[in-house]
């Protein structure tokens, strides 16, 4: 396993006939492997951004990212990515799917239908590889999404608010699900999140994001993830800590929230 | 129907959700698709509440023909006279009878029904000029398939060209911008100079405007992919040219078909045209080889075949669509 190196990296967006734009101001940290990272921030905060440097989508205008001994330069099969939503390809049933990264690999039929059958297993859609995707609700279909990135056996999962378009009940299942997906794979997960309550419950590692210049603002190592494995998902969120860890991060990013309105005002 | 509180309409309503499923190799079955929404109080302005009436298409196809039948057979003279006149009328076309025919529409006008059934009969068995109704529909339909043939084969690697690089598409933005407005039919007797009479001037015309509906079509098919899609694609691991085969282009597929039905609307109107000056055989030769002698009954029995024929074109498309890419508009 591969832990993730983040070295000073800077983003800077052009804007033609304005002011540029410093998406990522001086980002370091490192990321042992098989940690749960959650980013938390108000939006412009630079978190999808930090996440499309690290799965090779965007190149950082300074500084490197290294995953093991490898400078990461572009997307790779190493990095899987889930994306919010719409990233499934709807011409091709569930099992096709999820067997397109082995496919890509010119890997074993057989194999790859096998390990087919057990991936939709993983995730609790057992007798559905042969569905279409746009047949399934937006929880199978992010349940799909886990599962076809799991296939590649990545060393880390990328996650861009996988779970935001979803309904609160749907959610909160598919919570548990990457809770346990990570503890029985033991890979690395980053998870980009808007919801404070998520990022709590599912961070092992929590940053809290500041935008301009886009930061980390605050780091957090947290309980919660390990708790919840053995308890029950709605005592731990109500659990004083929780609350408390909650208000805490909460107040933070009003705080933000402020900041921003007042020079904008 | 929605008026009805008997539950009268909510039977029909059954059976015309059977009928669609069924029925969906019909003409009627694709213009009525969709989820029934009888249970609707408001449909006034609920565009989604409206959809073809097949029973009321079948109204207007019995009262278009009535009207025809009306105005060119069924007022005026006793039928056996005009049948007898007419006949007399058609061995020597340029009468002096005008007098004779009371009807509104007289037969040097417009054909009736039953002249122009007559007539299709005719061309099936002895055909016109001694090329039957067969020779001149596959020569029109061979000559459109080659065009839309090129015209998709070009077309579309164009297309994906332009959508997948900058250096293409400002190659290409030139000729696509400057020849796209220019209406085919303006550019026959050019083709007719350049290319001579039969079928490579007609066939050349079809190209010319079929091809940049494809490229069009091909272009946005691949400007639509949804960037989530490509960047999944290329994190499991796909290179370049498996993100073209496998995500590009299934996802360019309904901008694709799209296109070829647009393409195969404009070219079929084309060819008419085309060869009504261009050409030796075809449907539109036909019809216009059929003017000098008086055959309006010839001429109207062409326009039905090629009307007839644009329709089943549609309609094989729409299957060919429901069939190969039952995805569309669900991503």
């Amino acid at each position: 396993m591969k832990d993730l190196s983040v070295r000073n990296v800077d983003m800077v967006y052009d804007v033609p006939k304005g002011e540029d734009v410093q998406a990522l101001k001086d980002v370091s940290f490192d990321l042992e492997s098989g940690r749960l990272l959650t980013l938390l921030g108000p939006s412009g905060c630079g978190k999808t951004t930090l996440l499309n440097i690290l799965a090779g989508f965007l190149a950082p205008t300074g500084g490197t990212v290294t995953l093991g001994d490898d400078v990461i330069t572009g997307p790779s099969q190493e990095r899987g990515m889930v994306f919010q939503q719409g990233a499934l390809f709807e011409w091709l049933t569930v099992a096709k799917n999820i067997g397109f990264g082995p496919r890509m690999n010119r890997a074993n039929k057989a194999e790859t239908a096998a390990k087919t059958e057990e991936l939709l297993d993983t995730v609790g859609l057992s007798g559905f590889g042969d569905a279409m995707v746009y047949e399934l609700s937006g929880g199978m279909q992010q349940r799909v999404a886990l599962a076809r990135c799991l296939a590649n056996d990545p060393d880390v999962i990328l996650m861009d608010e996988p779970l935001g378009a979803l309904d609160a009940l749907t959610r909160e299942k598919m919570q548990k699900l990457v809770l346990d997906l990570w503890n029985e794979t033991g890979k690395t997960v980053i998870l980009v999140t808007h919801s404070v309550e998520e990022a709590l419950y599912l961070g092992d590692r929590l940053f809290v994001m500041a935008p301009r210049p886009g930061r980390i603002e605050r780091e957090y190592d947290l309980p919660f993830a390990e708790m919840a494995l053995t308890r029950d998902a709605r005592e731990l969120k109500a659990s004083p800590e929780f609350i408390e860890k909650r208000e805490e991060i909460l107040s933070l990013i009003w705080e933000m929230e402020e900041e921003i309105m007042g020079r904008a005002g | 129907m929605s008026t009805d509180p008997s539950g009268v309409g909510v039977q029909d309503s059954a059976k015309l959700a059977i009928t669609d499923k069924t029925g969906s190799h019909s003409a009627s079955g694709f213009l009525n698709r969709g989820p029934r929404s009888d249970r609707k109080t408001v449909t006034f302005g609920d565009s989604s509440a409206v959809r073809s009436d097949w029973r009321w298409s079948l109204v207007s196809l019995v009262l278009l023909f009535f009207v025809w039948w009306a105005t060119t057979r069924a007022w005026g003279f006793p039928s056996e006279f005009q049948i007898a006149e007419e006949a007399n009328y058609r061995q020597i076309a340029n009468c002096n009878c005008d007098d004779e025919f009371t009807q509104i529409v007289g037969p040097r006008s417009f054909p009736a029904p039953r002249d122009t059934w007559d007539a299709l009969k005719e061309l099936t068995t002895d055909g016109f000029q001694n090329i039957s109704l067969w020779e001149h529909t596959w020569a029109s339909l061979s000559r459109v398939l080659k065009g839309m043939f090129w015209g998709v084969t070009v077309g579309v690697p164009v297309g994906f060209a332009m959508g997948l690089s900058s250096k293409a598409r400002g190659f290409f933005d030139t000729p696509v911008e400057l020849f796209r407005p220019i209406p085919p039919l303006a550019l026959i007797p050019l083709f007719i100079l350049a290319f001579g009479i039969g079928d490579a001037p007609a066939v050349r015309l079809l190209i010319f405007a079929s091809i940049w509906i494809m490229i069009i079509a091909a272009r946005s098919g691949v400007q639509t992919a949804n960037l989530s899609k490509v960047r999944a694609a290329y994190s499991l691991g796909a290179s370049k040219t498996q993100v073209l085969k496998n995500v590009l282009l299934p996802n360019a597929l309904p901008e694709l078909f799209t296109g070829i039905r647009v393409a195969l609307g404009v070219s079929w109107g084309t060819l008419v045209a085309a060869e009504l000056v261009g050409a030796r055989d075809g449907l539109g030769q036909m019809i216009f080889a059929a003017r000098p002698f008086f055959r309006l009954d010839v001429i109207v029995a062409g326009i039905i075949v090629i009307a007839v024929l644009g329709v089943l074109m549609d309609i094989l498309l729409r299957v060919l669509e429901s069939v190969l890419i039952p995805w569309r508009g669900k991503g």
